[in-house]
């Protein structure tokens, strides 16, 4: 089959079948998995969650949970067959894995370099000194600026992109010739993403590293990686040139992933009415609004922000961060305005403001006229304007209470505050809504651990529009969810929004998402508007370098023109 | 193999055993007065100081009575004073705890310094000190318990609720029109209840304790009335003349209790850990 000038894989796995126990007995998490890793090949393994990619590396790397067993087949690396059950002293040299949160991957109380050090001596006989040298060596290597400073850095002084090039600093350090990375840019803002992944990229050529690049976004692996593998429940479905899964997907949920991941150049057929008329007065009108946080050395909200946002060496000469900085905007009724920018710019704490979850330091709220901004949030719950302005929250497991059933969270709202209650019986509005978001009616007895990532999403979205709030804020309310799920959701806001005439606020870090979803678009950058106007413009012809910074950084799907010509054949 | 796996989880939860054996402590509170064999009162003064045997099955004391019923009986008694001295620090404790996380601000600080000066103290002596000032009665004894172990459940469900205080489900609560008070009720505590519960349990164990100890150096339940504290003071003088089941008996009832609640206290955190229940 393979012709004799083919080089020997790196990396074979065949038919490998892992079993995890779990409270409903052995579940087949991976099952007849087969591919095989060139060398200096950037193979890319694409698949939405539970489909079993990060569960085939763990077995590579020998390092499954205690409650996997594998089934059977056989790993080899480098010619060598790898002991499946786990780790054998110098089984797996050459082998070397990131993962998805470089933050907790890393030792909190010890700087980054002396781990760096540790995983340098555990792979070559070196002294102290020399480790040392070699360790800052590597840090510039993974771009790190001034490596020698960082070197005494602990986790917690670092972004969450820093930690992650000293994740990989110290994956090089066993000079590996596979490079696993596991969703490695996950939860990491759109321009630290591109810089990871271009750092990744760069390395491999540099070193002539295979690198396997596991991502639940196909844009991004289809612009990186030659080879892909599509996985969905534990099976390899497809695997080929990146280029012919584009062009030519055999498989329908391989069709289905590329048909849902949101490209930021397609038709927004999604979107419906224009600019909305100007001379209706606004339905929000927010005037130089800010909000302050007053950091303490301890915990809490203020303190994780300012993890976020803060630079090194000017950390500690800050005591107050003003999170939204003299904001001014309005909000016409029915239009949709999405707001975009990094974490730590603000964006949540200005959607927090908004529905009144916290006060202002300073600036007004007028909603229809009336300033909801100084009414104090803790009486925020009995106001006249709390009908009116619903969020859905950014991880529709956490905002649901676990001991409430999925019925209780949309019926809550209806008995706190819905006149509707006494009009008509609360089943049947409930049973309505669950309907209106595409919710099985069977569903709404089940607690929130028995429902899957979109059903939540589904209850959250159902209980904010049970009030028909004329505001909906939106935080991020597909960052969460598998891509397939994220495309019905977003279909599923777009028909409620025509449906009862309500203005959008759409918070999120995914231009993509917004270009999706709404017409004007703004951008935050530490806690300002740098640049306002109609999604085409903004995307199209960015005004302000963040802006384009923020552009230039999707994921630029190298696949567009491929479809496009394919589809117009 | 995997029918054998199956069998195998389809076990009782963890910790069920000492949870059966607290459940037969219970019963044997409530019953005891009906399955002693003698009333544990009445002295027989011809029969003092036997040793265990068939009509006696943990001998008598001093003045003739029967261990074995004493020892059946004072269950009620010590087991009523731990629950009601639980009962009476969670409920205390944890709403002062819920609402001083909650709230935060001079309302925490007044409960986190009330609760630092109790702790401030060795909580026994605190205890001893108690009861001493306010009376040698049963109910003082449950005020004295509950006092100490207060700071536990304030401690606790504080924590709880500072984690939870601005979790997305108590925001999306508040959109829904929950007041502070009804957030509180009804979203915060259901989800910080688990740990408090077993903390709970694993007092219980100290309260019977506490109870005991009050009683064994004369400040608790006075005689003649059966409790385990007393009946291992009064054996404790029959140590050096070799009369041991005057003390080993109660002592063992004693032990056991203790043991049995706290086994249940880590067989409850176990049940209401996701981590381990999956």
């Amino acid at each position: 089959m393979n012709s004799i000038a083919a080089p020997q894989p790196l990396l074979e796995i065949e038919e490998l079948s892992v079993k995890i126990a779990s409270r409903r007995g052995m579940v087949a998490a991976v099952r007849d998995v087969s591919f095989s890793v060139a060398p200096g090949e950037i193979l890319g393994i694409v698949g939405e969650s539970g489909s079993g990619k990060s569960v085939t590396a763990l077995a590579v790397m020998g390092i499954l949970p205690a409650a996997a067993r594998v089934g059977h087949g056989s790993i080899r690396f480098a010619g060598r067959a790898l002991n499946l059950t786990g780790r054998r002293r110098g089984d797996r040299e050459g082998l070397a894995i990131i993962f998805q949160n470089p933050r907790a991957a890393l030792d909190p109380i010890r700087p980054v370099g002396r781990q760096l050090v540790d995983a340098l001596r555990a792979h070559s006989p070196l002294s102290a000194r020399q480790a040392a040298v070699s360790a800052v060596e590597l840090l510039g290597q993974v771009r790190i600026h001034e490596p020698a400073r960082r070197f005494w850095s602990y986790p917690f002084e670092l972004s969450g992109g820093m930690c992650q090039r000293a994740m990989i600093a110290i994956a090089l350090a066993c000079k590996p010739r596979l490079l696993i990375a596991d969703e490695p840019t996950t939860g990491l803002d759109v321009t630290t993403q591109k810089a990871i992944v271009d750092l990744l990229v760069a390395l491999a050529a540099e070193r002539g590293m295979a690198t396997v690049l596991i991502t639940h976004d196909l844009a991004l692996a289809s612009e990186r990686c030659s080879r892909l593998a599509v996985m969905q429940g534990g099976r390899v479905v497809e695997i080929a040139e990146t280029v012919e899964i584009l062009r030519q997907p055999r498989e329908p949920y391989t069709r289905s992933l590329i048909a849902a991941t949101p490209r930021a150049d397609e038709d927004t057929t999604t979107r419906t009415g224009g600019a909305p008329a100007a001379v209706a007065p606004p339905l929000l009108a927010v005037e130089s609004l800010c909000r302050d946080y007053r950091l303490r050395a301890a915990g809490g909200m203020a303190a994780r922000a300012w993890g976020q946002i803060s630079r090194p060496g000017n950390v500690r000469e800050i005591d107050i961060l003003r999170a939204v900085d003299n904001v001014t905007f309005d909000l016409s009724p029915g239009e949709s305005v999405g707001l975009v920018g990094e974490s730590g710019s603000g964006k949540s704490t200005l959607a927090a403001l908004i529905v009144r979850l916290i006060d202002p330091t300073a600036g007004r709220i007028r909603f229809r006229g009336e300033d909801i901004g100084a009414i104090p949030a803790r009486h925020a719950a009995r106001a006249a304007f709390r009908r009116e302005i619903q969020m859905v929250f950014q991880d529709p497991s956490a905002s649901l209470n676990s001991r409430h059933t999925a019925f209780d969270a949309i019926a809550e709202p209806i008995r706190r505050l819905g006149p509707l209650a006494r009009a008509r019986p609360l089943a049947g509005v409930v049973h309505e809504l669950a309907e209106m978001v595409g919710l099985a009616a069977a569903l709404l007895s089940r607690l929130p651990h028995q429902l899957s990532g979109g059903e939540k999403a589904r209850v959250g979205i159902a209980r904010a529009i049970a009030l028909r709030p004329s505001l909906l804020v939106l935080d991020e309310p597909t960052a969460s969810l598998d891509v397939r799920v994220q495309a019905v959701i977003l279909d599923l806001l777009a028909k409620l929004r025509d449906e009862f005439a309500m203005t959008y606020f759409f918070v999120s870090h995914d231009l993509a998402v917004v270009r999706r979803v709404c017409e004007r678009v703004m951008v935050m950058r530490s806690g300002q508007i740098v640049e306002s106007g109609m999604t085409e413009k903004v995307l199209t012809a960015p005004d302000h370098p963040y802006t384009k910074e923020l552009v230039a950084a999707i994921p630029r799907a190298a696949h567009r023109e491929l479809i496009q010509n394919a589809s117009a054949r | 193999m995997d029918l054998a796996r199956s069998v195998r989880s389809a076990r009782l939860p963890p910790g069920s055993g000492s949870l059966i054996l607290v459940a037969v402590l219970a019963l044997t509170g409530v019953i005891a007065p009906w399955i002693a064999p003698y009333d544990p009162l009445a002295t027989n003064v011809a029969e003092a100081l036997q040793p265990p045997s068939v009509a006696h099955w943990f001998g008598t004391d001093a003045v003739g009575r029967d261990l074995f019923s004493r020892v059946l009986v004072a269950t009620r008694l010590d087991l009523s004073i731990a629950v009601v001295a639980v009962a009476l620090s969670f409920v205390v404790g944890a709403t002062a705890g819920t609402i001083s996380g909650y709230l935060g601000g001079w309302i925490d600080a007044a409960i986190g310094r009330v609760t630092d000066t109790i702790m401030a103290f060795p909580l026994f002596v605190l205890a001893m000190g108690i009861v001493a000032a306010a009376g040698n009665t049963v109910a003082n004894i449950i005020y004295a318990t509950a006092v100490i172990n207060i700071p536990t459940y304030v401690r606790v469900a504080r924590a709880e609720v500072l984690v939870r205080r601005e979790a997305p489900f108590v925001q999306a609560a508040r959109l829904a029109g929950n007041g502070p008070a009804r957030v509180l009720a009804f979203h915060l505590f259901p989800n910080v209840a688990a740990p408090l519960i077993v903390q709970a349990s694993l007092n219980m164990g100290y309260a019977i304790l506490n109870a005991a100890g009050l009683s064994f150096i004369g400040l608790g339940v006075r005689p003649p009335a059966p409790e385990w504290g007393i009946m291992v003071a009064d054996g404790a003088a029959y140590i050096i003349s070799g009369e041991w089941w005057v003390w080993l008996f109660p002592g063992l009832a004693l032990t056991g209790a203790v043991l049995a609640f706290n086994v249940a206290g880590d067989g409850l955190r176990d049940f209401f850990d996701p981590q381990r229940r999956s």
